[in-house]
């Protein structure tokens, strides 16, 4: 087991015209499983590609434990990597695809042995060592994928979308079998992504790359709770949140936040959260809400006029769990591009869309108006000008 | 009101089969053009067959089509040319060089191609334009500076000039060939065999080659074929009768000088010489489509 320390790493292309990773810091600790995910171009497999040893390195450092290895070869940085498309050999067996990196080590074929048997068994892939990969499922390919880097106990395991080929229903499966045999064998793991959902289930840190420069490192918790920015804040989470301009209006010891024509106040507890908010009175910020900070006053006891707002239902998408209700309110939604932006569909003429979700049991219809309540103490604040969090 | 609409089925069973028998018609006419067309490329073969299986003197003398007597007094007397020397010997020698050539094509056109497609050098695109360039230059201009150059190191009379250039990558449409091939296999393949620790020897050894299967059998099958096929450079360099092969025997039925030819060996010859090439081409006809399919040339 090792760590990896990754310092100012920087990739060019076109005699550095062209960024594609930028100044990226990272220090990930022995065992852990950080998840580096962007959304598609932001520069995260090349990162990992350089780390792998399989992309030169334009500027800055790689360590792995405590070895520099920018110069060192990809074989001699004991890492095993698992790749998009799995690259299995296609004409070699099961068993052969497993044992290859340890052939190619020349390790004494009853070694070989031993340890391929006890990576599908560990695997479940017993009775399929001796079938080639063209006559397994998508699931067991990458699973034999899965086993040809764990054969060669590597310090580190790099893994490039190793779950975008598969279908949704096995993703979820292939998810926790990653998740758990990483626990259970505690290799320093690299996981690249574009699915924000592989991200905030299993990496125990998340890192979001945008144009190749690093927005946030946290946990999942902290990055979906208290996201760095605005584009960390439209990225993580599905639905999108909701982001808007507003502007800050005090009365007296009385904070509100103006969203379009609705005056809504500012619980104490956020202001002592958000104390940097005193900064902006009177200017333009953006306000974010999460669709599950929006809930149908009706069912709420004693909802407080001042926190909710009235709005006419364009789209109704029942899920089973839960409903996804998207609203036309009267705020300037923020620009702020996510990889799932849904500007396509249309809300009412002059209005903004607001995305909220509501319990399975909500039975709201499209065309209907009704009133929602936004949790006031769960909203996000950010600089209007530079898109950054406001807190402390 | 809504109209009711009404049709006649037996005119529509008529049009039916009236359209029917036009199509038959049609496919009957065409068929008879493409028999005559087949009949007028296959006459020549045809009639070398029946030559070889009617006796000498009847080749020529009889214009009928049919022979009168079947023999196969030809491919007894055409197969033991003269004296010890029989085509069992040319066979051998023929079969000596096509391996040893398709061996050689083998290993180096596809070392060759594997550098071309897969690793980054100083020069690599200019190199590959020179080789691409070699296909376009006719064989007759390298013919006299071959020659010389073989004669000066002694090698006329052997097999070395037919052989040793297939060893050094000669092929440049094999290289090309293997190139497209291995520039279409993923590169993630690689990729991951350099992080499990391959050398470059062992990366095309053992995952390059192996998959480039197609590719090496559309060569090897190619190979065979001209090799077997080729009797110009044979002739210029195969001088000694027993070290001759299948092509350039054949030619010794014929006395250019007006002396006395054997035209019944010479079809009965010709027509076992096409054995082993037709043999080749079906044994690996799959594995050959597969490759030119792949490759997209026709």
């Amino acid at each position: 087991m090792a760590s990896v320390t990754l310092q100012n790493l920087t990739k060019t292309y076109a005699g550095g015209a062209l960024r594609a990773v930028s100044d990226l810091s990272l220090e990930i600790e022995d065992g852990e499983f950080l998840v580096l995910v962007g959304p598609s171009g932001c520069g995260k497999s090349t990162a990992l590609r350089m780390i792998a040893g399989l992309e030169e390195i334009s500027d800055g450092a790689v360590w792995i434990g405590d070895e520099f290895v920018n110069d060192v070869h990809p074989k001699d940085r004991d890492i095993a990597m698992v790749f998009q498309s799995y690259a299995l050999y296609p004409h070699m067996s099961v068993y052969d695809n497993i044992a290859f990196p340890l052939q190619i080590a020349k390790m004494p074929r009853d070694e070989i042995d031993r340890r391929v048997q006890e990576a599908a068994r560990i695997l479940e892939l017993e009775t399929y060592l001796k079938r080639r990969p063209g006559q397994l499922s998508g699931g067991q390919r990458q699973r034999v994928a899965m086993g040809r880097a764990i054969v060669r106990k590597p310090s580190v395991f790099l893994m490039d979308e190793p779950l975008s080929n598969l279908d949704a229903k096995l993703r979820v499966q292939m998810r926790a079998e990653i998740a758990s045999l990483q626990h259970r064998l505690g290799v320093t793991t690299v996981y690249v992504t574009h699915d924000q959902v592989e991200a905030m289930t299993m990496g125990h840190r998340v890192a979001l790359l945008k144009d190749g420069v690093l927005q946030q490192v946290d946990t999942p918790s902290n990055i979906y709770n208290k996201p760095r920015n605005t584009f960390v804040a439209a990225f993580i989470g599905s639905p999108t949140m909701n982001l808007y301009w507003a502007e800050l209006e005090g009365q007296g010891d009385t904070v509100c936040v103006r969203l379009g024509s609705h005056l809504l106040k500012m619980p104490a507890r956020s202001r002592a959260e958000h104390g940097g908010l005193s900064r902006y009175a009177g200017k333009r910020i953006i306000v974010g809400i999460r669709p599950e900070d929006i809930v149908e006053a009706s069912t709420i006891v004693n909802a407080d006029p001042a926190d909710c707002i009235t709005a006419q239902v364009s789209l109704v998408e029942a899920l089973g769990s839960d409903v996804i209700v998207h609203l036309g309110i009267d705020a300037e939604a923020a620009e702020v591009r996510s990889s799932d932006s849904l500007d396509e569909i249309k809300v009412e003429a002059g209005k903004s869309r607001c995305v909220a979700r509501f319990t399975a049991k909500s039975n709201v219809r499209l065309g209907q108006t009704v009133t929602v309540r936004l949790d006031t103490e769960r909203m996000h604040y950010f600089d209007g000008e530079t898109g950054l969090s406001i807190d402390g | 009101m809504a109209t009711v609409k009404t049709y006649d089925p037996e005119m529509l069973r008529a049009e039916r089969r009236r359209r029917e028998n036009l199509r038959r018609l049609k496919g009957l006419g065409l068929h008879i053009l493409l028999i005559a067309i087949l009949g007028v490329m296959l006459y020549p073969v045809i009639w070398m067959v029946l030559s070889a299986l009617r006796p000498e003197a009847e080749i020529f003398g009889d214009m009928g089509f049919i022979p009168t007597t079947w023999t196969l007094d030809n491919f007894v007397r055409g197969w033991q040319l003269y004296g010890d020397l029989t085509f069992t010997r040319f066979y051998i020698n023929s079969f000596i060089i096509c391996a040893l050539a398709i061996v050689g094509n083998l290993i180096a056109c596809s070392m060759a191609a594997y550098a071309f497609a897969r690793l980054e050098f100083r020069g690599k695109w200019f190199l590959f334009a020179i080789m691409l360039g070699t296909m376009m230059l006719p064989v007759h201009v390298q013919l006299i500076p071959q020659y010389i150059f073989f004669l000066n190191i002694g090698w006329v009379n052997t097999i070395l000039p037919l052989i040793v250039p297939k060893f050094l990558a000669h092929d440049a449409f094999f290289i090309f060939l293997m190139v497209q091939f291995m520039r279409s296999l993923p590169n993630e393949l690689e990729q991951a065999a350099v992080v499990d620790g391959a050398s470059y020897w062992q990366r095309y050894w053992r995952i390059i080659l192996p998959l480039s299967m197609p590719a090496l059998a559309t060569t090897a099958v190619f190979t065979f074929i001209n090799t077997y096929n080729d009797f110009f450079s044979q002739l210029i360099y195969l001088t000694d009768t027993d070290r001759m092969t299948v092509p350039v025997a054949l030619r010794l039925f014929l006395d250019p000088s007006g002396g006395s030819s054997s035209f019944g060996g010479l079809f009965a010859m010709v027509l076992v010489s096409i054995g082993p090439v037709l043999g080749f081409f079906l044994a690996s006809q799959r594995l050959l489509t597969k490759g030119i399919a792949t490759q997209g040339f026709k």
